[in-house]
């Protein structure tokens, strides 16, 4: 699984980088990015599935088959 | 809330956000608006529109071509400041302006800037419940809620925290009392102005590490910000934080000191309090906020015209069924929760991680400080309307 953040939707709710803090990480300004290449360890599928569906922005995606 | 105009009889067509009906309870306003309307539209205050379902809120968030920010609040005048940059950048302002003065504010207030604020905050938390510890009945808005916004705040723009009384008057002032004639709000907004203008002199002549000084040093493009700019900002800051904040953490409470089943959740499950807020803020969202009409257009079949107002109801949207399940109720565990409580799009609230951090905070130390606690009169409980709504008198019985 690999997840991703559209820097044009993304406005800094941070609502990810609460609920899986350890796939996202936030530039001076407060915007997200996954961290690295966005690789989703297995025991983190389910934070990166809440992140999706509580960015209020639809900013985050996930490529199931991401490698 | 100050009830200065006519009660309303027909919320489609002639609604008042300051109507004491609304303040008290909007919830059942907003549903059958949404089911029957779903965008009311007012001839007061010049003319105002209120879209009720998400998806509208929405569109007109995302909207800055039809929309502009120049005045965030209703009120019976027009904003003395044009855009793009408008009364109080970057809430008034709209693009290209709007990005670039944004800018200048987010690493002040970026989740590891407001973590360096969180010892400080849970510091002042404990010592405002210090001085209620021997208490019956405490007003949990007056007497904590609303203390602690003010002193962040006041700390950060380096603004003395004996003058908290005073920011607490400009926040009355000039969100809460909307619905008067121009000239007052004119008045109003001098004492404001006044009060800047001594905190910018005295940070000019004694320039410190805070963010009041950080904006009297900022430029953009190269140039330093005009005299507005700086203080449009740091009314912003200064207001912005203070009732909204302040509404959040009463409303929690009340709610929890009204539903024993969630206060006993959390006090057994404290690990839950994260997800629980976030319902709350979605339950009751404290912050509306507003857009002029640019040009005259259809919007959603509704006939919009050039400089009439639309309320941008978040606290409305949060509550849209086909946007959330159970929409009407609390719960405490929702983990799918993508609520709009500090607005969606550019315009996003830019104290948002502060808000959180104090909220969060606010809750931790009540909790772990009262097990027991519940309305001591839920009829004395009371309401702020207009844009920004929240417990404004609270008693709380304690033990």
């Amino acid at each position: 699984m690999r997840v991703t953040v559209d820097s044009e939707k993304c406005q800094g709710h941070n609502r990810c980088g609460a609920l899986a803090p350890a796939l996202f990480e936030f530039d001076d300004y407060g915007f997200a990015s996954a961290v690295g290449d966005g690789q989703v360890p297995h025991d983190q599928e389910a934070a990166a599935r809440l992140a999706v569906a509580n960015c209020p922005e639809y900013a985050i995606s996930i490529d199931e088959d991401g490698v | 809330m100050t009830g200065n105009h006519p009660p309303v009889q027909d919320w489609a067509h002639d609604f008042d956000h300051t109507d004491p009906v609304w303040a008290r309870d909007p919830y059942p306003i907003w549903d059958e608006l949404r089911r029957s309307c779903p965008v009311a539209h007012s001839d007061r205050y010049g003319g105002v529109w209120l879209p009720t379902r998400h998806e509208d809120v929405t569109r007109v968030a995302y909207d800055t071509e039809n929309f502009t920010s120049q005045s965030p609040i209703v009120t019976e005048g027009r904003p003395g400041i044009p855009a793009p940059q408008g009364i109080a950048p970057p809430i008034s302002s709209d693009p290209p302006f709007h990005h670039d003065a944004r800018r200048l504010l987010l690493p002040a207030f970026s989740p590891s800037a407001v973590d360096r604020l969180e010892s400080f905050t849970r510091g002042y938390c404990e010592s405002l419940l210090d001085d209620l510890a021997d208490r019956d009945v405490v007003d949990a808005a007056t007497e904590y809620a609303q203390h602690i916004p003010v002193r962040v705040i006041a700390e950060m723009l380096g603004f003395p925290p004996g003058d908290a009384d005073q920011f607490r008057t400009f926040v009355h002032n000039l969100l809460e009392t909307v619905d008067v004639p121009v000239e007052v709000r004119i008045e109003n907004f001098g004492a404001l102005d006044a009060y800047l203008g001594a905190q910018i002199e005295d940070h000019l002549a004694h320039p410190r590490d805070d963010l009041t000084s950080q904006l009297l040093a900022a430029e953009m493009g190269g140039e330093p910000l005009n005299h507005e700019h700086v203080r449009g900002t740091i009314a912003l800051l200064l207001l912005a934080g203070i009732d909204t904040t302040w509404s959040a953490i009463g409303a929690s409470l009340w709610h929890l000191a009204r539903t024993p089943a969630d206060r006993l959740r959390l006090a057994e499950e404290p690990g839950l309090l994260p997800v629980a807020m976030e319902e709350l803020l979605r339950a009751y969202a404290p912050v509306t906020m507003a857009r002029l009409v640019k040009e005259d257009h259809d919007f959603q079949g509704c006939p919009m015209k050039a400089g009439e107002w639309v309320l941008l109801s978040f606290p409305a949207a949060n509550r849209d069924p086909e946007a959330f399940d159970r929409a009407d109720e609390v719960v405490i565990d929702r983990e799918v929760n993508r609520h709009a409580a500090f607005g969606l799009g550019i315009h996003r609230c830019a104290g948002s991680n502060l808000a959180r951090m104090e909220l969060r905070v606010a809750l931790e130390t009540w909790l772990d400080r009262f097990g027991e606690f519940c309305l001591a009169d839920p009829d004395a409980v009371t309401w702020s309307g207009g844009q920004v709504r929240g417990p404004r008198t609270l008693p709380i019985a304690l033990g």
